[in-house]
């Protein structure tokens, strides 16, 4: 075998170098992960506390050796306070952080009872329904939210149809409103929701909710006492899922809001891309993990629990 | 199975109208003779016509396919490794530290991780003098960094599923470890390999934000140039070039279910 023969040389090669097999196979996607996704937050951190000049890299550097070769340690904290001072960043993330939490609580309730029919119908039809779920996944992220400028605009596909239903004489205003982008972003990250309830629910043992019927609960007191409760871990999963996510979000925002959407992936991308102020925009993006520590460890709880749980 | 109220019915048939709505809506207009996207006035192809003369666009999907397909394979062979390890090997130095990191990508906004590579290939490049500038390169770099999370969570879970005893069996009858990876391992998990690699291509295919950040000049992939265009406003040849990729998607996925099937059965 070609391929066994060419493995057997790169292993022996390895092993020359000193290098067993078992600290080889940790190492690779270990250090591939700390160079590129670790580090960089580094980067990120140090830039956040130099100061913008006109040059190429844009940022001053932390370091500066005096003439005597004393070292010295600048940093700059403008950067977080010019945060704190200008009230647009303040109200971009908090309107950020207004906008996932109002659309996790959307998606929410319009998952729950998908999740729960796809978890109880019939094997065939759940299997359909669960590819119709995750087909949106491989189609084009970017064009499915420009599909929706189609529909939303002002002369689109929803005015079109009510005007000529005789029921409004005059178009709605949609497009470039937060009401675009609450239904963009529900739209997008709905089977980000879905799946993890529908994997939760398809585990509900049906004993459970046929003893609570046998002892006289309605339906709907089963629902709440018993298939609720045992789902918490896939609401957890699912809303961390959506929440962390749109709070960066700036394809949604860009495409479907308007000059007042105020949401902090696209602050970012503007303090970036049209200011040039690098480390301003690494302080905006500093900021924002911070603020996302406490749900990325709340979704890695709820992961853990359902890994041993299964 | 029990009664499903009606209730729980009409929300899920909603549901699933509201999923669906907006690619049908892109798919009918991409047929339309009018400008105005959404105004119908007759059958036409002349959309995809003009979409297949398009040399902007054309070039442009090339480069995209070109980064899938090398961020694909290496996301492929570096998230494999990644699930193979936090799985299967019992403790070692970093094991915590790389369980957070493979998965923290799949969460991080967009934005933040475009940024701190940007940022990251900058300073490497002041100061190791590479990469040289920017282009498909630090693409693939970026995309493999975030789809290889991908990639571990679906070979992870395959081989949490799995039965170890093949494995120990191997081991046990003196095989290396290596030639049980490559012989045994590695043929249980193809599938989750396939659906990996077929979701990190899309994935990379499909990014726009991070992309941005990471690429340099000469190499505007499609959704740079879809962003652009689409930011003017609705273009029925952008139509078009969605109901392409919905239909090709869509038989993969029939294909995809069709083959899998039997290797159903076998799964152990």
């Amino acid at each position: 075998m070609n391929t066994q023969a060419i493995i057997l040389a790169i292993t022996g090669f390895l092993k020359r170098m000193g290098m067993r097999g078992r600290s080889l196979v940790i190492a690779v996607p270990l250090w591939w992960l700390i160079v590129f996704f670790l580090i960089p937050f580094a980067v990120v951190a140090k830039i956040s506390f130099s100061e913008a000049i006109i040059a190429r890299p844009p940022y001053s550097s932390l370091v500066q050796w005096t003439s005597d070769g004393v070292m010295l340690l600048k940093l700059h904290f403008s950067n977080y306070g010019y945060l704190l001072e200008d009230s647009l960043y303040i109200s971009a993330y908090w309107s950020s952080i207004k906008v996932a939490f109002f659309s996790t609580i959307l998606s929410l309730l319009i998952a729950y009872p998908m999740a729960y029919y796809i978890a109880r119908t019939s094997e065939r039809r759940r299997n359909i329904l669960l590819m119709l779920i995750i087909l949106p996944f491989w189609t084009s992220f970017l064009l499915r939210v420009y599909a929706w400028i189609g529909i939303l605009k002002t002369n689109g596909i929803i005015n079109n149809v009510l005007m000529s239903l005789g029921i409004t004489s005059e178009p709605f205003i949609m497009l470039q409103t937060n009401f675009a982008v609450y239904v963009g972003i529900v739209y997008t990250y709905l089977p980000f929701m879905i799946l993890p309830l529908f994997t939760n629910l398809v585990k509900l043992d049906n004993s459970l909710l046929e003893a609570s019927a046998d002892l006289g609960a309605r339906p709907m007191t089963s629902f709440f006492k018993v298939t609720l409760p045992l789902s918490v871990p896939g609401i957890i999963a699912g809303s961390m899922l959506v929440f962390i996510p749109v709070v960066g979000e700036f394809v949604i925002p860009a495409l479907l809001g308007g000059p007042d959407t105020l949401m902090i992936g696209k602050v970012l991308w503007n303090e970036f891309f049209s200011n040039r102020d690098w480390p301003v925009a690494s302080a905006v993006a500093i900021v924002m993990l911070v603020l996302l520590v406490i749900p990325i460890v709340l979704l890695r709880n709820a992961q853990t629990a359902s890994v041993e749980a299964a | 199975m029990r009664k499903m109220s009606w209730f729980v019915t009409i929300s899920t048939a909603l549901g699933f109208t509201f999923l669906y709505i907006p690619m049908i809506s892109l798919i009918i207009f991409s047929f339309n003779k009018s400008k105005l996207v959404t105004v119908w006035s007759g059958f036409s192809t002349k959309w995809y016509a003009k979409l297949l003369s398009d040399p902007q666009i054309l070039g442009a999907a090339w480069i995209s396919l070109k980064i899938a397909f090398m961020s694909a394979s290496l996301a492929l062979v570096l998230g494999t490794l990644g699930a193979l390890v936090l799985v299967r090997f019992r403790r070692f130095h970093g094991k915590n530290l790389l369980s957070v990191m493979i998965t923290a990508p799949l969460v991080m906004p967009d934005v933040i991780i475009g940024l701190s590579l940007l940022l990251l290939f900058v300073a490497m490049e002041a100061s190791l003098g590479w990469p040289a500038g920017r282009g498909i390169m630090t693409i693939v770099i970026a995309h493999t960094t975030f789809c290889m999370a991908y990639v571990a969570v679906v070979v992870q879970s395959r081989l949490v599923d799995m039965d170890e005893s093949l494995e120990q069996a191997a081991l046990d009858l003196g095989a290396k470890p290596a030639r049980v990876f490559f012989d045994i391992t590695l043929p249980l998990i193809s599938p989750a390999l396939v659906s990996g690699w077929l979701l990190s291509f899309t994935l990379s295919l499909d990014d726009l934000v991070i992309a941005s950040f990471v690429s340099g000049p000469g190499a505007s992939t499609l959704p740079m140039v879809i962003f652009s265009k689409v930011r003017l406003g609705v273009s029925p040849d952008i139509n078009a070039l969605a109901t392409i990729i919905i239909v090709l998607v869509a038989i993969g996925v029939v294909i995809a279910s069709t083959v899998m099937k039997p290797e159903k059965d076998t799964q152990i």
